[in-house]
């Protein structure tokens, strides 16, 4: 009885004073991050940092929570991208409102992409949303009506707007947009992977058959994980679209886009909150200084470099970078 | 004339179809044997491919002469792949597999992209060349050969797989690596030689293939997709199955390039995929 | 009161019949045991019951309620819990993690969840493996923890698929006071069993099982008794 009475006494989950101030610190310090004279290249290298933690921690929810392996993300982030571009040029819709409008185009989609391919299980699945990602790119390749090959053309405001969500003075009202929007999804993606959702997405990711044996309907819990997925990927092509304001499928519908998320994901730690951070912090400089330094053409050698580590980290560290931090300070204590 | 030029177009499909079904008779058996679908595998194809091209370019040999050393050079790729990476993620979760074929593809397309930039090749005045003209027809003769080629080495490799000692070796080990080690059967041995055949599938197609397609590096992809599908059509593992599945999208592919839209190709495939692996998840066929 | 009526219930693969025209009932806040050689279809009838394979034939009711046809998630919602005789955990997460996946189906508060699980954890003595991966423990402690989880979903029927087999010969006694545990605390049960000292000793009633038939369902008493089950199962095995 004693040893229960213990049990329950200890705190839900690490309630650790140096994890939290850790935390605490490193959100103060990328507040006031810009104000240090922070060049524009520095800016633009942490916005890209979020962004692509962001799109990571997409992936990461649909293949590290419940184990699907998605080859075909960038879809959603097209769809995000367009969502926004798209209404403004031809409604004249605030970005601030097509954001959430794409947010649920891309969960609509993800539901009737869902339905039929989530009953697929392991390599299925993986070649069918490859397919479905490149058929994305193909259509929007082809679709006048979204302006085919050539895209979507933002038009500039005169000066800064933040209305039109356009800033062309300086990259800070970006860096501060992607911030927030970064800090608020891995908040949430925190809780998620906390709760009884998160809880049952992993049941559902290690072992199907006894998760339908505890009341669980896998089928609704992948299309769930999927779902939500798809809306943490979408406000990051509308983002991304208003950063660079000139869109076309060969760039928001780029298997590059699936490519990278899984990439940084794999590299921080699969499965893990903090995974694609540590992936995005690591891998996103690499990238942005390969093609300065080595030259840009084609994107031909950061790509090298990408396959490299993730073959290299396949086989000697499956687990992610993460690994390397003490496991007591980023999961519970193991009391004795 | 309308009949002729669908004719027409099921000859090409059919020609495609048997290339597609030796494509994806290597993936198949890679697949069947150690339960790893290669990413890599258009990749592999490119590769193939460029060797054609670059013994064409550097040696002056036609890719007709050329064709065993592709081979051999691909087999030694598979290899090599074996050993340098699917050797240590054979026991890792499915999730692993996938993303370290993946990332060898990444690897090998932009390290090709690097050596060779993405300008698209072809081999000048190879010894075939020209087409055919039967009743109405016409059938490119490289085309033509290309296709028979595949079919003679699909069959070839129906019968080393069914037939032969190593073949057996290899299905016991497809069945069951555990039982077949301690028959005597070693399965990394036999993995290694699943992953050389494989590619020298491959080898055969993208070789033949040189005689008449650009030759670029993203040129595999869309083989890959096709040979994904296939490979599910037909049933994962097995190879008989390729066959039909080959051709079914050989078919589709032209067919429906011919009577709806050709830029979308990709769709028709991609349907079939969809409702075969949703209605019929075993595949069309079974196994061997 | 009957909680489980299996009527008529047959499933073939490719020609054998793995289950043919069986039919039993079980008694609430018994014990049934299962016996039979191995193939002789109990894992089947397991399956057949909890709806991981679907019927050709029969019907199974659940307190008078048709439940055949249902898909696993629905039955299990329903009150039926299962071990698997493959164990089947949670690998990469703790045991608590692996227990709470369970009583999150009657709780959804987290605290309240974690607390329940760790009662049936202490229940089923492994409060101090807690915090340990799946893959960390023995067989015969994820057996436990297979157990802990199903008893987590509160059901009021628990389907056990050889509990003590595979295990270690010392850890059987508990295991076994483990179930006479679950059985006063009002749970009804329907275990697969190899050991015929265990089965003997704690089943109510026990259905003999060969080649997918029922060859004979009893008391202990009468089963040991029963020549067909004799001349099938038990043989020259001294049941007493």
């Amino acid at each position: 009885m004693d040893k229960l009475l213990i049990a329950k006494s200890e705190p839900l989950w690490n309630t650790d004073k140096r994890i939290i101030s850790l935390i605490s610190g490193l959100i103060v310090l990328l507040f006031a991050l810009p104000h240090f004279g922070l060049n524009s290249f520095y800016l633009h290298l942490m916005i890209m940092i979020f962004m692509h933690a962001v799109m990571a921690q997409s992936w990461n929810v649909i293949a590290g929570f419940s184990g699907q392996i998605s080859l075909g993300h960038g879809a959603f982030f097209g769809i995000g991208a367009y969502a926004t571009s798209f209404l403004y040029v031809q409604y004249g819709i605030s970005p601030w409102i097509s954001i959430f409008l794409g947010m649920i185009v891309s969960g609509v989609a993800a539901v009737l992409i869902g339905i039929p391919m989530l009953r697929l299980s392991g390599h299925y699945f993986a070649i069918a949303t490859l397919l479905i990602g490149i058929s994305f790119q193909v259509i929007f390749q082809r679709w006048e009506w979204v302006g085919a090959a050539s895209g979507v053309w933002v038009p500039m405001t005169s000066g800064d707007s933040l209305l039109a969500l356009q800033f062309h003075s300086s990259k800070m009202p970006y860096y501060y947009i992607f911030l927030v929007f970064f800090i608020i999804t891995f908040f949430l993606v925190w809780l998620l992977s906390r709760s009884k959702l998160g809880y049952r997405l992993r049941a559902v990711r290690d072992d199907p058959q006894a998760a339908l044996s505890l009341c669980i309907n896998v089928s609704n819990y992948k299309i769930i994980a999927y779902v939500i997925s798809a809306m943490i990927m979408a406000p990051m092509g509308s983002l991304f679209a208003q950063y660079i304001l000139i869109i076309d499928p060969d760039r928001v519908f780029n298997i590059e886009i699936s490519i990278i998320v899984l990439l940084i994901t794999v590299l921080g730690g699969i499965g893990n909150v903090w995974g694609p951070i540590v992936g995005a912090a690591i891998l996103i400089p690499i990238s942005e200084y390969s093609r300065i330094y080595l030259g840009g053409t084609g994107g031909a050698v950061d790509l090298i470099l990408y396959g490299l580590i993730l073959m290299l980290i396949c086989i000697f560290r499956p687990e992610g970078l993460i690994s390397f931090f003490p496991k007591n300070i980023l999961e519970r204590k193991k009391q004795r | 004339m309308i009949s002729e030029i669908i004719l027409q177009a099921m000859v090409t499909g059919l020609m495609m179809g048997l290339i597609y079904a030796l494509i994806a008779a290597g993936l198949s058996l890679i697949f069947g044997l150690m339960d790893i679908v290669n990413f890599a595998h258009g990749e592999h194809l490119m590769l193939s491919m460029f060797s054609s091209f670059w013994l064409w370019s550097l040696f002056g040999l036609d890719p007709i002469f050329s064709i065993p050393i592709t081979i051999l050079l691909m087999a030694f790729c598979g290899v090599l792949t074996h050993y340098f990476l699917i050797r240590y993620i054979l026991k890792a979760k499915m999730l692993i597999q996938i993303c370290a074929t993946f990332g060898l593809s990444i690897f090998i397309r932009s390290i090709a992209q690097f050596l060779w930039t993405p300008d698209f090749r072809n081999i000048d005045k190879p010894l075939l060349e020209g087409r055919l003209e039967i009743s109405g027809m016409f059938i490119g003769q490289p085309q033509l050969i290309a296709s028979l080629v595949c079919l003679v080495a699909f069959i070839l490799l129906y019968l080393f797989v069914t037939k032969t000692e190593t073949g057996l070796a290899l299905q016991a080990t497809a069945q069951d690596r555990h039982a077949a080690e301690i028959l005597g059967i070693p399965s990394d041995k036999m993995f290694a030689i699943g992953w050389a055949i494989g590619l020298g599938c491959v080898g055969v197609a993208g070789g033949m293939m040189a005689n008449y397609f650009f030759i670029f590096t993203d040129v595999g992809i869309n083989f890959a997709l096709f040979a994904f599908v296939a490979v599910a059509l037909g049933g994962f593992g097995s190879i008989i199955g390729c066959l039909y599945a080959g051709i079914i999208i050989g078919l589709v592919e032209s067919l429906g390039g011919l009577l709806i839209d050709p830029s979308f190709k990709l769709l028709y495939v991609f349907a079939i995929y969809l409702l075969v692996v949703i209605f019929r998840p075993q595949g069309l066929f079974g196994r061997y | 009161m009957k909680i489980l009526s299996v009527e008529n219930l047959s499933r073939s693969f490719g020609g054998i019949k793995a289950n043919n025209d069986i039919s039993f009932e079980v008694t609430e806040g018994t014990i049934l045991g299962v016996i039979g050689p191995n193939g002789a279809g109990k894992s089947t009838l397991f399956d057949l019951i909890t709806g991981y394979t679907k019927t050709d034939n029969g019907k199974v009711s659940f307190f008078n309620k048709d439940i055949s046809g249902l898909s696993p998630d629905k039955i299990s919602s329903l009150g039926i819990g299962r071990t698997f005789q493959k164990l089947k955990p949670f690998a990469d997460q703790t045991l608590l993690e692996n227990v709470m996946i369970g009583s999150f189906v009657k709780e959804d508060n987290i605290k309240k969840a974690r607390d329940k699980a760790l009662e049936i954890i202490d229940f089923v003595d492994l409060i101090e493996k807690r915090h340990h991966f799946a893959r960390e423990l023995s067989t015969g402690q994820r057996k436990r923890l297979e157990m802990a989880r199903a008893m987590a979903i509160e059901p009021k029927l628990l389907l056990m698929d050889e509990v003590t087999g595979g295990v270690d010969q010392k850890t059987i006694p508990g295991l076994v006071e483990l179930i006479k545990k679950l059985k006063k605390s009002g749970v009804t049960i329907i275990t697969i069993e190899h050991n015929i000292n265990i089965i003997m000793e704690i089943s109510d009633n026990i259905l003999a099982l060969d080649q997918g038939k029922r060859i004979a369902y009893g008391t202990p008493k009468e089963i040991q008794q029963n020549e067909e089950v004799i001349d099938s199962y038990l043989g020259t095995v001294d049941a007493t």
